[in-house]
């Protein structure tokens, strides 16, 4: 399929997922947990974008998603600052451009982590970005201006643009970013980008003697990756509207990035996306307490995420995926 | 040498205490076929690595079609037209032999000046490379799928797609059996007529008789030896390197 035609189906199965939803559904519910759900396929196809086609893991996509929420906050207090020091009256930023902001930071971060960290390799580069995520949250807690470890009230604008609740606003934007999210990794794949990625991660040395600018290319990879995380996080102060380090930080997202596109698939922009819908949806019915009549506290969600990765990692190392290709490769023959 | 193609002076690489090379000077004049042999450890491949630009030199100056390599990364020496394939092949495991090729086209050969190959012309080019190499009818397939020559003419392959001026094969025959070696030199003697100066490093003292013009002998990170093969070969101290005393 052509790369123009795809985005089209993506932006218009986008699109038909807002109205659709919009026209069906009232409970407000379905939106929270459709958002997280989402925000979980816009980070695990952001980590596949470095883990899978590159090939560098990283646990620090709580420190990606962190930056991107609060760089919101400093947006969002910024207004009520330039008034209370310089006297300057600025209109309330909307959420779309604290969206942009977030990418630019935390992409910003993900080259100078990159720039830092891309001579380690393997478990090395992850025990960096697990301890760059460490270093950021101490950050945080000791900055006064974002909340510090008290965290900060963030307050949703009366009302919402597009009309109907500010939940389904938040909804709406995360579809969108969905839909970029994919959209990227998919044009990425099919790209001259995407092979250079490939060759980096099958064999560095023999992808630099190919003519491969491995340096540059990785670093075009964590910025990217980074900076789609940021964006996921942007919108996560209004959604919470209470915004603490321990929950912008915390490790799920990490483990959840991983995992998802571990079990679904990582060679194709198709795996993060199915496992982040399976596993996300599986998550948001332990946490709503599906579970308890198997007697289960809602808390248990992770231990089924470690689970499935665990029985997915001895059984079908290449996800869902691979062993749907596998599953067609033996009908073929 | 006027016309050198590859001009290596004192070129010398230390790891820690242990001098790997010391004060390389090597010419290679365009057109050549060089054989560089030398006993385990004398730092075939370490020279190789430093010409390349995978490990860097700390002394001496490399020059390579007039122009200074130092500094320059591996992928800049590649795209000025140095080629190497690797002792053990380094195959892009996860992509078919067509990707394998089409990565040096898309990297190498597209990102000179005045190159930019189309992807159509990239298609057809990959199979070219691959049917000079017998591999075209495996162009799908991964590289898991192939023996071991096949393995090493994709090695090949994959460096001549870089359209490279000086090619470096590093060990591309070990392991190999007789009729195998027959097919890889048969290839290596075709990319020369075609005007790719060749550097064969090898153990096989059959294969580097019968292809080289010239021989380079390295003992213990030194130059012994610089000579016409069959006069190198006579040289005392190779004799004594190779044999004892």
């Amino acid at each position: 399929m052509r790369n123009g035609v795809f985005w089209a189906i993506l932006v218009a199965t986008g699109l038909v997922f807002v109205v659709v939803s919009r026209l069906t559904i009232a409970n407000e519910y379905f939106y929270y947990a459709g958002y997280v759900v989402l925000e979980y396929i816009v980070l695990a196809t952001a980590w596949n974008i470095l883990g899978g086609y590159t090939g560098y893991t990283n646990f620090g996509t709580g420190a990606f998603f962190a930056a991107g929420a609060y760089s919101s906050v400093v947006l969002f207090k910024l207004p009520a600052l330039l008034l209370a020091t310089f006297h300057w009256k600025i209109p309330a930023i909307p959420v779309p451009v604290m969206i942009a902001v977030g990418g630019v930071v935390a992409g910003l971060l993900g080259l100078g982590t990159g720039y830092l960290t891309l001579r380690l390799r393997g478990v090395f580069f992850a025990i960096a970005t697990l301890a760059l995520s460490i270093v950021l949250q101490t950050l945080i807690v000791n900055w006064g201006f974002v909340g510090g470890s008290r965290g900060t009230y963030v307050i949703r604008p009366p009302a919402a643009p597009l009309g109907g609740g500010y939940i389904q606003y938040l909804f709406t934007l995360m579809v969108l970013l969905a839909v970029i999210a994919v959209g990227i990794a998919r044009s990425i794949e099919r790209s001259r980008l995407g092979l250079g990625f490939h060759a980096i991660r099958d064999d560095e040395l023999a992808a630099e003697a190919t003519g491969v600018p491995t340096l540059r290319l990785k670093l075009i990879s964590t910025t990217i990756s980074g900076a789609l995380m940021g964006m996921a996080g942007a919108p996560l102060p209004y959604f919470v509207t209470y915004l603490t380090p321990t929950a912008s930080f915390d490790l799920a997202y990490a483990v959840n990035s991983v995992a998802m596109p571990v079990i679904g698939g990582m060679t194709s922009w198709i795996g993060p996306l199915i496992g982040a819908i399976l596993l996300g949806t599986i998550q948001q019915l332990g946490t709503v307490g599906f579970f308890l009549d198997l007697k289960l506290d809602p808390t248990f969600n992770l231990l089924i995420v470690g689970l499935l990765l665990i029985l997915f990692v001895i059984i079908a190392p290449n996800g869902i995926v691979g062993l749907v290709r596998s599953w067609m490769g033996r009908r073929e023959t | 040498m006027a016309d050198a193609l590859l001009d290596v002076n004192g070129l010398g690489k230390r790891f820690g205490g242990f001098v790997a090379l010391d004060g390389i000077d090597l010419t290679v004049a365009k057109g050549e076929r060089l054989g560089l042999i030398g006993p385990n450890g004398s730092g075939k491949s370490t020279l190789v690595n430093c010409l390349c630009g995978t490990l860097q030199n700390e002394t001496g100056a490399v020059v390579f079609k007039g122009k200074p390599l130092d500094g320059l990364i591996a992928h800049e020496r590649t795209r000025l037209g140095l080629a190497r394939s690797f002792q053990l092949p380094k195959p892009f495991h996860s992509l078919s032999l067509a990707d394998n090729i089409r990565i040096p086209l898309l990297y190498t050969v597209n990102a000179r000046h005045g190159h930019h190959l189309s992807d159509a012309a990239i298609a057809e080019r990959c199979e070219e490379l691959l049917s000079h190499v017998n591999l075209a009818d495996k162009a799908r397939h991964r590289p898991r799928d192939l023996t071991q020559v096949e393995m090493r003419k994709l090695e090949l392959a994959r460096a001549v797609a870089t359209q490279p001026t000086l090619l470096f094969a590093d060990e591309a025959m070990a392991g190999l059996s007789h009729s195998e070696i027959e097919e890889i030199l048969a290839l290596l003697m075709r990319l020369n007529d075609e005007g790719i100066t060749i550097v064969l490093i090898e153990h096989i003292m059959s294969a580097v008789m019968s292809f080289s013009t010239r021989l380079v002998v390295l003992v213990a990170g030194h130059k012994i030896a610089d000579a016409l093969p069959q006069e190198a070969i006579r040289n005392p101290e190779v004799e004594k390197a190779y044999l004892g005393e």
